[in-house]
């Protein structure tokens, strides 16, 4: 019988049920080797990204911080190719200093909005939804991602427009002093939301929020729900469950999802461009200087400062104990 | 100790169903002040359950439940005088050991250098005291499982839970714990409430014992009522080995009506012609198979009327070289009389 069969064939292989292929010497001796060398496999595995971490983007991350070090000779237009500090100081001029002020203003906004807007969703997410209506918020968070970044881009314009649908909203609800009062605001305010920084940092909010979405949606579901009964259980309210254990638990994605929202504004120069004024972002600064004017010592040089802040931020996250639950 | 001793916790016509399935059906019982209480059964037995209604995790479907003659309905975890052990320990990974087992008391706004110093006490009774500043990362199970008991008790609470808390420790360490455990519970003097599937655990520590089965109490009381006399065949077969004898080799044997229980250690393996006693009772069989346990040695004698039982019996001499070669033998087994207990069929 055909099961009995198959019991016996366990002893001396699947000789019954079906032929083996022969496995070619040459094969079998290279996965022997490799499963008593798990280092081996590991460098074979990571050699190529390596080679593309090392080479292409150190390498290049290296190429642009020395240019930084050049100066531009005002007289000819061209590089000139010895070391000096001039162009840094050419960098902490007024006028730069205010675009690179501009920017981490922005930057340390969005942040900030991401983190309070990103943590009740991640929070409901990981802590309350289940099966149907998690997947369906996981798609709901990465839709946008789907399509184009200029094709978001210019939706907002539109929304965010005079005439756009933003405005007609609030006019039909007889808000439109509220609207007027809040563009009529010194900086943040101008001729209408799809000009001004208040519509620049909704823009980046919306762009940027799916990416503190998931950091915060991760970190949060990897809590054990144990630690939280036992913090109740300990006499802690949910207030005090929440600012004690889940914070701090969730902090390493905050930070995490923070990294994205802080660099990927600094070092934006199309949403300026767009939704911006005359007024000059640090990507806006580096496309220009290295475009015509042909000032790329200028342009590696402000380049160089969103490294300089994220890696300011980072000791500080670090230091106040962000990373303490990795 | 005299005097009337105070209920701690009292379980009225306790139900709790998920759904269709009922987790706990039905269950009333009382807990003791200062007693080291057990509640014991296999996986999905409702022991667990319970005790999550008592930490309040949990609330009941249906009836109530009182602690320290108060109901509980409606009052939240954090408001109750119970603490836990958890199965997993739950300790905050991002705190240091003094810091978990001062959250309690940091929550309480209790002052810094009071805080300290009963952190200190408290890691000194569980002899932990110089880890107070690492990682729970960096501790060993058994270290863990401590911190967990340290962080529960310096709350002085007035019933302590514990979920199975010594799973995940290996052998010599459980039983080292086991002791430390019911040396702790005697030195603090808290009623102590503990779930396991470990039977022999549970006999071990324990006050007294609730069996439980599919969500319904089977019998409730000390480890020696639980073994010698079961109330129902779940018990007997889930606490220690038993012998059951069918109705019929009952009273053939026995000359009792109905099926009897014998325990495998009550029975006396001898010589084919052994003497039978007054108070005795005798079954003529053969061995049919030996295992050495170190200690014991559990032998399966097949009966001649049919039929076979388990007996257990202690490697006093050299009867494990022999034990081999006693397969097949002939043996004549005895026991008292009053050592076969009639079952009580079904609960």
């Amino acid at each position: 019988m055909q099961g009995s069969n198959a019991g016996l064939s366990l002893a001396h292989g699947k000789g019954h049920e079906r032929r083996r292929e022969p496995v070619r010497p040459s094969a079998r001796r290279l996965s022997t080797l490799l499963f008593f060398r798990p280092r081996l496999v590991l460098l074979i595995l990571l050699a190529p990204p390596l080679l593309w971490l090392g080479g292409i983007y150190l390498g290049s991350l290296f190429a642009l911080l020395l240019q930084s070090f050049f100066s531009l000779d005002d007289y000819t237009g061209q590089v000139v190719r010895s070391f000096t500090l001039r162009t840094y100081g050419e960098l902490l001029s007024a006028a730069n200093l205010d675009i690179v002020f501009r920017t981490a203003t922005m930057a340390a906004s969005v942040t900030v909005a991401a983190a309070l807007v990103a943590f009740p969703i991640a929070y409901y997410m990981a802590r309350h939804a289940s099966g149907g209506t998690k997947a369906l918020l996981y798609l709901g968070v990465m839709l946008p991602l789907w399509s184009s970044y200029l094709v978001r881009l210019y939706a907002w314009k539109m929304i965010l427009a005079k005439e756009g649908i933003l405005n007609w909203f609030v006019v039909e609800l007889h808000l439109g002093w509220l609207l007027d009062a809040v563009l009529a605001t010194p900086v943040v305010g101008g001729p209408s939301l799809s000009t001004s920084y208040l519509g620049m940092f909704i823009v980046f909010l919306y762009m940027w929020l799916p990416y503190m979405i998931l950091p915060i949606q991760a970190a949060l579901e990897r809590v054990p729900p144990s630690l939280l009964e036992a913090s109740g259980d300990l006499g802690g309210r949910p207030r005090h469950t929440f600012r004690h254990v889940t914070l701090p638990l969730a902090l390493p994605g905050v930070v995490a999802g923070s990294i994205f929202t802080f660099s990927l504004t600094l070092g934006d120069y199309i949403i300026p461009g767009i939704i911006g004024q005359s007024s000059f972002f640090i990507g806006q600064a580096v496309l220009s200087h290295q475009g015509t004017a042909g000032n790329i010592p200028l342009a590696a040089a402000f380049s160089v400062v969103p490294m300089l802040i994220m890696a300011v931020y980072l000791t500080l996250a670090r230091r106040m104990g962000a990373f303490h639950a990795l | 100790m005299s005097g009337p001793v105070s209920v701690a916790v009292q379980f009225m016509a306790v139900s709790r169903h998920f759904e269709v399935v009922r987790a706990v059906d039905g269950v009333s019982f009382e807990i003791f002040d200062g007693e080291f209480f057990s509640m014991l059964g296999p996986s999905g037995s409702g022991k667990t359950t319970c005790l999550r209604l008592i930490a309040g995790f949990d609330r009941p479907t249906a009836g109530r439940i009182l602690l320290h003659s108060v109901d509980s309905a409606g009052i939240p975890p954090y408001d109750r005088d119970v603490n836990t052990v958890f199965q997993d320990y739950a300790l905050f990974p991002h705190m240091t050991v003094g810091d978990n087992v001062g959250y309690g008391l940091m929550i309480r706004r209790v002052p810094r250098r009071e805080r300290r110093r009963r952190i200190l006490e408290m890691l000194g009774l569980v002899k932990l005291a110089d880890l107070i500043d690492r990682r729970p990362a960096q501790l060993s199970g058994g270290q863990r499982q401590r911190v967990a008991l340290a962080r529960a008790l310096i709350n002085r609470p007035r019933v302590l839970l514990l979920d199975e808390p010594l799973g995940a420790l290996d052998l010599k360490l459980r039983e080292q714990m086991q002791v430390e455990l019911k040396a702790l519970q005697k030195q603090v003097g808290i009623t102590f409430v503990y779930v396991t599937h470990d039977q022999e655990e549970a006999l071990n520590m324990s006050d007294r014992v609730a069996v439980f089965n599919q969500g319904r109490l089977e019998q409730i009381g000390t480890p020696a009522e639980i073994y010698e006399h079961p109330a129902s065949p779940f018990v007997a077969d889930f606490v220690g080995i038993c012998n059951v004898l069918s109705a019929d080799a009952a009273e053939a044997i026995t000359g009792s009506r109905g099926a009897v229980l014998i325990r495998p250690e009550k029975i006396a393996l001898r010589e084919p012609d052994a003497v039978v006693l007054e108070d005795e009772c005798s079954a003529d069989g053969r061995i049919r198979d030996v295992v050495y346990l170190g200690a014991t040695s559990r032998y399966v004698v097949e009966l001649a009327r049919g039929g076979q039982l388990t007996v257990l019996r202690q490697n006093m001499d050299d009867a494990h070289k022999t034990a081999a070669a006693g397969l097949g033998q002939a043996v004549r087994l005895l026991w008292k009389r009053r050592h076969a207990q009639p079952l009580v069929a079904g609960t």
